[in-house]
């Protein structure tokens, strides 16, 4: 049966809209460098390379793994590519802990990116395919009605959204790394920017980012004889289903609802509201914050709102939401999933400075891709499961 | 470790140009077929991965349409790779041993014929120094076989007999986009498509699609008489500039098969899915094949050569040649990246 393993580095770079001062090359190994620091690790003590990141149109390079791998140590060594849309973060550190899960490799180094400022992911998203319907939305036009079809079965205040955007700008305040640093965020600021994508204002929308983060994962045996702290990973989980079909529930997908399950069980989580410290989740336009407490059974069914109106979700609250500021506040898009992996690791850790939660044992790391179609997650603790 | 097996595995047929089917398409049939064979249906995959490359399609996330062959409802465990299928069956192989899957599907597909892929194939090159200068796929190619021709390491007619011996298998492989029977005399007749390039030393420019069933232990011998059990797999990444490797052998190649087992050599087939002839005899030399080795009896990827499955086409070839007892040991080669970059090295067992 599975290996137990730790994360026990992590490295990011700042998350900015444009690193000119880096190639692609030298984004990832900023943020491999700082996670081989973290980890008081060489590149020769790295047994395996796993990278991940978004669509290769958006920074126009077939496959740049190939041409990437050198950077981040993967010379002569094993390594692995891995796109699964959105969630490819988030993939990408499942697929890392999988190498020391499955007792193949000691010690693995994973590393995600995206470099937006060299692509133009709109551009991207929308090439339409012969006999294709082109939706030609980009990716806030495609989940809007989404939001909307939440907001109508749920019954939330229309303001809910709002709410996330200015509670995940101030955490991001105090995350150095983050790209938005808004020091005049408020209510007024987010309901008076413009609507993009009706109910989607601009300042609940995501921006385009820089950056790369990494992560350095290790055997039982090896992350239990270190003195500093380590993220054990108690569980991972993904799941699948196909963007269109008669009668799929695109506000409340089943893949979604079947990963919590399924991830919770193999946890030993009964519940998750109790059971976990804080969660790090992929909210790329703010109503998604509510929908994915709900998507992840953290709250009842229409009743997700209710934690954001409530304060919970707030880094005082009794269930701390997108610590680091989220990705509202922070999306090189290949990389975010990964991010949020790692915001869950760090926190458990007690490596998060200003944005920790207090005594965090316990945290969920969660990303989403496609139309709402794909997941994947990890819950991580201080402690061993 | 856990014992992984091969026990389903069917393909299209490589075609230089699909008229009328997209990838996924293309893909349907495969993996109808694959339940048919296997008689399993979706929800008896524990795990499913696949490999393909957005550029090959031409859109983003081109993957995601490829759940609609496979029927993914209920959800499914799934993850895909941007690299060729075989790379997708060692992340299935890695779910099956941490005891994530006892079952999984793995499939590859592409449809290079929509773009013009030499030249897509360029975009894979360094996009600062290299890729602006437009080097293709089959001049990058030509400068290692050149260099292998200067330095002795293979010499033309040696190339050409690659692709007599590639293409007089296939005669018997219903799946091969060429076949027949060449001679080394009338492929040195060629002209040069490339010098020292000719046609014949480059693989088909093929789409399709292949899909394997993987299953452990008991399972495996439910599923199969004779499964080929997976005794070694491995994969080793060279860096991609030309200039700092040895373009004369495929150390990645050699790493991968003594990590994979393979160095003990005995194997009765071998597939490759090397594209060019100079590749071939880089990677036959890297096994360390003797002369009791058929090579390539389907015809390797010189025969049929579906981007994005056809490495995972030689563990499935290795494969049926096992199951019905032709093959006792066979090893099964898949390659990603400029002059041999990166390379993926599968020992598979009878017994």
């Amino acid at each position: 049966m599975a290996e137990l393993a730790a994360v026990v580095g992590i490295g990011q770079t700042n998350y900015e809209a444009k690193r000119l001062d880096l190639s692609q090359p030298g984004l990832l190994r900023e943020a491999a460098e700082k996670a081989l620091a973290d980890a008081s690790c060489s590149w020769a003590d790295i047994d395996a390379v796993i990278i991940g990141k978004a669509p290769d149109l958006f920074e126009g390079v077939m496959m740049p793994e190939l041409f990437l791998n050198d950077a981040v140590g993967g010379a002569y060594k094993p390594m692995l590519r891995v796109h699964t849309a959105g969630s490819v973060g988030g993939s990408t550190g499942i697929v890392a802990a999988s190498m020391v899960q499955s007792g193949i490799h000691d010690r693995v180094l994973c590393v995600a990116y995206e470099k937006q400022s060299e692509s133009n992911a709109t551009w991207a998203l929308s090439i339409s395919m012969p006999f294709s319907l082109a939706t030609v939305a980009g990716a806030g036009g495609y989940f809007a009605p989404l939001v909307r079809g939440y907001i109508r079965r749920s019954g939330a205040p229309e303001d809910t959204g709002i709410r996330v955007a200015v509670k995940d700008r101030q955490n991001a305040l105090k995350n150095p790394l983050a790209h938005l640093h808004l020091e005049d965020i408020s209510f007024e600021m987010v309901a008076n920017s413009p609507m993009l994508w009706d109910p989607i204002r601009y300042l609940e929308t995501c921006p385009s980012s820089d950056g790369a983060c990494a992560m350095v994962m290790e055997k039982e045996s090896l992350a239990s004889a270190r003195s500093g702290k380590v993220a054990w990973i108690h569980a991972t989980e993904m799941r699948s289903e196909p963007t269109m079909f008669s009668g799929r529930d695109q506000v409340m997908p089943q893949a979604t609802l079947d990963n919590a399950a399924s991830l919770y069980k193999k946890a030993g989580i009964s519940n998750p509201r109790k059971e976990l410290d804080c969660a790090e989740i992929y909210v790329p336009f703010s109503w998604f914050e509510p929908m994915w407490m709900e998507g992840m059974l953290i709250s009842e069914p229409n009743e997700g709102w209710k934690m954001t109106y409530e304060g919970a979700t707030a880094l005082d609250g009794d269930f701390p939401v997108n610590m680091s500021g989220g990705v509202l506040s922070s999306n090189p898009i290949g990389a975010s999933g990964l991010i949020r992996f790692a915001e869950a690791a760090l926190q458990v850790r007690g490596l998060a400075e200003a944005h920790q939660v207090d005594g965090a044992k316990k945290a969920l790391g969660h990303a989403y891709g496609g139309g709402s179609q794909y997941f994947s997650t990890w819950i991580v603790g201080s402690e061993k499961p | 470790m856990r014992d992984v097996a091969v026990v389903g595995f069917t393909q299209s047929p490589s075609m230089r140009r699909e008229p009328d089917r997209n990838e996924v398409e293309i893909l349907i049939p495969v993996i109808q077929a694959l339940r048919e064979q296997t008689g399993l249906s979706s929800k008896d995959f524990d795990f499913i991965c696949s490999g393909s490359s957005d550029y090959l399609a031409g859109s983003s996330f081109a993957f995601v349409s490829g759940l609609d062959a496979v029927g993914a409802w209920p959800p499914v465990c799934e993850s895909h790779v941007e690299m060729d299928g075989a790379w997708a069956l060692y992340e299935a192989w890695v779910k099956i041993q941490m005891g994530y899957a006892d079952t999984a599907l793995v499939y590859g597909f592409g449809k290079p014929s929509m773009g013009d892929l030499p030249l897509t194939m360029a975009l894979q090159l360094d996009p600062y120094s290299v890729m602006p200068l437009w080097p293709d796929a089959i001049s990058i190619a030509g400068l290692q076989a050149r260099h292998c021709l200067e330095n002795g390491v293979l010499s033309v007619e040696d190339m050409a007999a690659a692709a007599v011996r590639d293409r007089g298998h296939a005669k018997d492989n219903p799946y091969a986009q060429i076949a027949g029977d060449f001679t080394v005399e009338g492929i040195l007749a060629e002209e040069y498509l490339v010098n020292p390039l000719r046609k014949s030393d480059c693989a088909p420019i093929s789409d399709g699609a292949s899909a394997i069933v993987l299953a452990a232990g008991d399972r495996a011998r439910e599923l199969r008489d004779r499964p080929a059990w997976i005794r070694g797999i491995e994969h080793i990444c060279e860096p991609m500039d030309l200039g700092v490797r040895d373009l004369g052998r495929s150390r990645s190649t050699e790493i991968a098969a003594e990590k994979a087992g393979a160095s003990s050599g005995g194997f009765d087939i071998a597939e490759l899915s090397a594209p060019f002839t100079h590749q071939e005899i880089l990677v036959e030399k890297a096994l360390g094949l003797s002369g009791t080795t058929t090579v390539n009896p389907s015809g390797g990827a010189l025969a049929g050569n579906p981007m994005m499955a056809v490495g995972l086409s030689r563990i499935g070839e290795c494969a049926t040649r096992i199951w019905d007892g032709q093959a006792g040991r066979a090893v099964a080669h898949a390659t990603s990246g400029p002059c041999l970059q990166q390379n993926l090295v599968c020992v598979l067992e009878g017994n």
